[in-house]
């Protein structure tokens, strides 16, 4: 138990946050409904759900086929008719099959059609590797999505950010990507028990510091964490700051940040090439070259689809060693 | 047979369709138009048989040959002469253009320019109905090319079983693009693929806008009542090419003359009404002239619409 001043804060889990937020939303709005594979009466492969179907019934939680293409399609129409679907892609892997329903279809209709309708969508995700889960299980493939006019793409590090967020996207009136980091679900956190959203395209800054700064996604902002603790026993004294939503993107919070401490790391567990990494050092660069003291580092996933093995899987993906080393590189 | 007020909307709209499409070819050709336009002339008989049978706040999906499904479920003819030539008049003022035309208003959930783009569309938008618990329906256009896409399979099974009031309204016009339909799909009959999918399936003349009718108000009707989905086959024919410009050398004259002369939709319908007496040629003359004016004024009136401000390139991406 924390505490946030006089009122205590309760702890969860990363899974029951989300739950937690579905249930507050679905109680809130009955055109709220979501829809997956396995959902409803199992609660979920990774049991973000549960308690959902007892609660709200088959006609507000449906158990799909396997037919992601299909479902994600379905929540489409019925988001341009009135509802607003939750639709759940247990790994995020398979959103390549749903891509003409996300691209072509939920992310230009409202513009094509001069602004006739509002595709309310949300489509939750998982990503990230680290559990032997091997190529196509483990992908983080936010980037694929962040590079979409008409789409939003939020990414949450933390039980409490990820209440707060699936909240504000389940109540967009556009369609929201929201990426779980596989590896996080069972963290705990504090998690306000009120009803609290937090406004898509708000990063946060993590840890105040005033040597360097790492801007990280999702389960990287823990390891971020991490290395700032351990940069700070030499007298590094690092700051932490968490994009939370790729877009909106909050390019002041970065760029001020970067200005401040003169030094610049991305780190983010999509592969580094052509991705997030590459797109948010440009945006510091652009903004914030001259208060820089050096070039702005990415770390992203090698370039190589993830192994299964876990000896072959750890050294693709980002680690605490390998924010040190670049820190170190930097500031010698 | 419907009764008389029905057939002559539908023999005006069918003149409308044909009419406005003969305007497009013209436009497009005179280079008053940007992009491309696929035409619908000759099959006038399914969009407009299966949109007499429904309301106006049931939902169509419809295709890149969509001009003819948004005349019959409702659009004015400026507003869609005005988006085909990009002005700011236009339904979607000018960011769809010939293949996006929606009309929500109508339950025009818009034409779409992947070929089978929205079978996911329309059976959402029949759950919506359902989990609404209104008695709305959702007729899904696509074409025979369409059908040959996965995504049919997967959307008519969530359809089927969770009874969804849509119907799958395969346009079989023979072609896909320039490819002959048998020479593609593995059925002579698309409707084989119903039973495939657990769901009721018919075959009709899409040429016989009275037959389209009678099957599509009897889908309607059982999808209202939760009876689910029912899956039909048109057969029809394109009497133009797959696009304006296109001069479809792969099908020879004969075959395109014995459909002309055999099953054109509206000499079928109103040789029809005259048979039974509800017409007479004279009137159905009439008809011709007073669409072929209308279309005329809307054809001016796009001509005469301003562009919009190239600022509006940057809105409605997101609401």
């Amino acid at each position: 138990m924390t505490t946030a001043g006089a009122q205590p804060i309760r702890e969860i889990a990363f899974r029951e946050a989300i739950c937690e937020a579905m249930t507050e939303e679905m109680r809130r709005d009955e055109s709220v409904i979501l829809i997956g594979e396995d959902v409803g009466k199992s609660g979920g492969i990774f049991k973000c759900s549960e308690g959902l179907w007892e609660e709200f019934g088959s006609d507000r939680v449906l158990d799909t086929p396997i037919s992601e293409a299909g479902y994600v399609g379905l929540s489409v129409g019925a988001a341009m008719t009135g509802m607003r679907p939750i639709a759940e892609l247990m790994f995020g892997d398979f959103s390549l099959l749903t891509m003409d329903q996300l691209v072509n279809q939920a992310a230009k209709i409202r513009y094509m059609t001069g602004g006739q309708c509002k595709v309310s969508l949300t489509l939750r995700l998982s990503m990230g590797a680290g559990r032997s889960s091997a190529a196509q299980h483990s992908q983080s493939l936010h980037a694929l999505f962040a590079h979409i006019p008409g789409l939003k793409v939020a990414i949450p590090s933390c039980p409490g950010d990820a209440k707060g967020l699936l909240k504000s996207a389940i109540r967009d009136d556009n369609p929201v990507l929201f990426f779980e980091d596989k590896m996080m679900y069972n963290d705990v956190g504090p998690v306000p028990e009120q009803d609290y959203v937090i406004p898509l395209g708000q990063a946060d800054v993590k840890r105040a510091g005033s040597d360097i700064t790492l801007v990280a996604t999702s389960s990287m902002v823990g390891l971020s964490l991490q290395a700032a603790d351990a940069l700070a026993e030499d007298g590094v004294d690092a700051e932490v700051v968490d994009v939370r939503t790729l877009y909106p993107l909050d390019a002041d919070t970065l760029v001020e940040s970067a200005k401040k401490t003169g030094y610049a790391i991305i780190i983010d567990e999509g592969a580094a090439r052509y991705g997030v990494t590459g797109e948010l050092a440009s945006v510091i660069q652009e903004r914030a070259f001259d208060w820089l003291d050096g070039p702005v580092l990415r770390i992203g996933a090698a370039d190589v689809p993830i192994p299964f093995s876990p000896v072959l899987e750890l050294p693709t993906i980002p680690d605490v060693d390998g924010i040190i080393g670049a820190v170190r590189s930097l500031r010698g | 047979m419907p009764a008389p007020d029905t057939l002559w909307f539908m023999y005006r709209k069918m003149v409308e369709i044909r009419t406005f499409e003969e305007h497009v070819w013209d436009v497009y050709t005179r280079g008053l138009m940007p992009g491309l336009a696929h035409l619908y002339i000759g099959e006038e008989g399914v969009a407009v048989g299966a949109c007499a049978a429904l309301r106006d706040d049931d939902y169509i999906t419809s295709t890149h040959r969509g001009h003819g499904h948004c005349l019959a479920k409702g659009a004015r003819l400026e507003g869609m002469m005005a988006e085909i030539m990009g002005k700011e008049a236009g339904y979607c003022r000018g960011k769809g253009g010939s293949m996006h035309i929606a009309d929500m208003a109508v339950g025009n959930l818009g034409a779409n320019g992947i070929v089978g783009g929205s079978f996911g569309i329309a059976t959402g938008a029949a759950l919506s109905a359902k989990l609404r618990q209104t008695d709305q329906v959702a007729v899904c256009f696509f074409g025979d090319g369409a059908a040959n896409q996965g995504i049919l399979l997967e959307t008519a099974n969530m359809a089927v079983i969770w009874d969804l009031p849509v119907i799958y309204l395969c346009e079989n016009n023979q072609y896909g693009e320039h490819t002959p339909f048998e020479s593609v799909t593995g059925v002579k009959e698309i409707v084989d693929r119903a039973k495939g999918f657990g769901m009721a399936g018919e075959r009709v003349d899409g040429s016989d806008s009275l037959a389209v009718h009678e099957v599509i108000t009897r889908a309607v009707a059982k999808a209202r009542e939760g009876g689910g989905p029912t899956f039909v086959e048109a057969v029809t024919y394109r009497f133009r090419g797959h696009h304006v410009g296109d001069a479809a050398e792969y099908r020879t004259k004969q075959e395109l003359a014995w459909w002309m002369d055999n099953k054109d939709p509206i000499q079928l319908l109103g040789g029809e009404m005259i048979r039974a007496k509800i017409a007479t040629d004279e009137q159905l003359q009439e008809i011709h002239q007073q669409v072929e004016s209308e279309i005329v004024a809307a054809v001016e009136f796009a001509r005469q619409a301003p562009y919009p401000a190239p600022e509006q390139a940057f809105e409605d991406v997101y609401s």
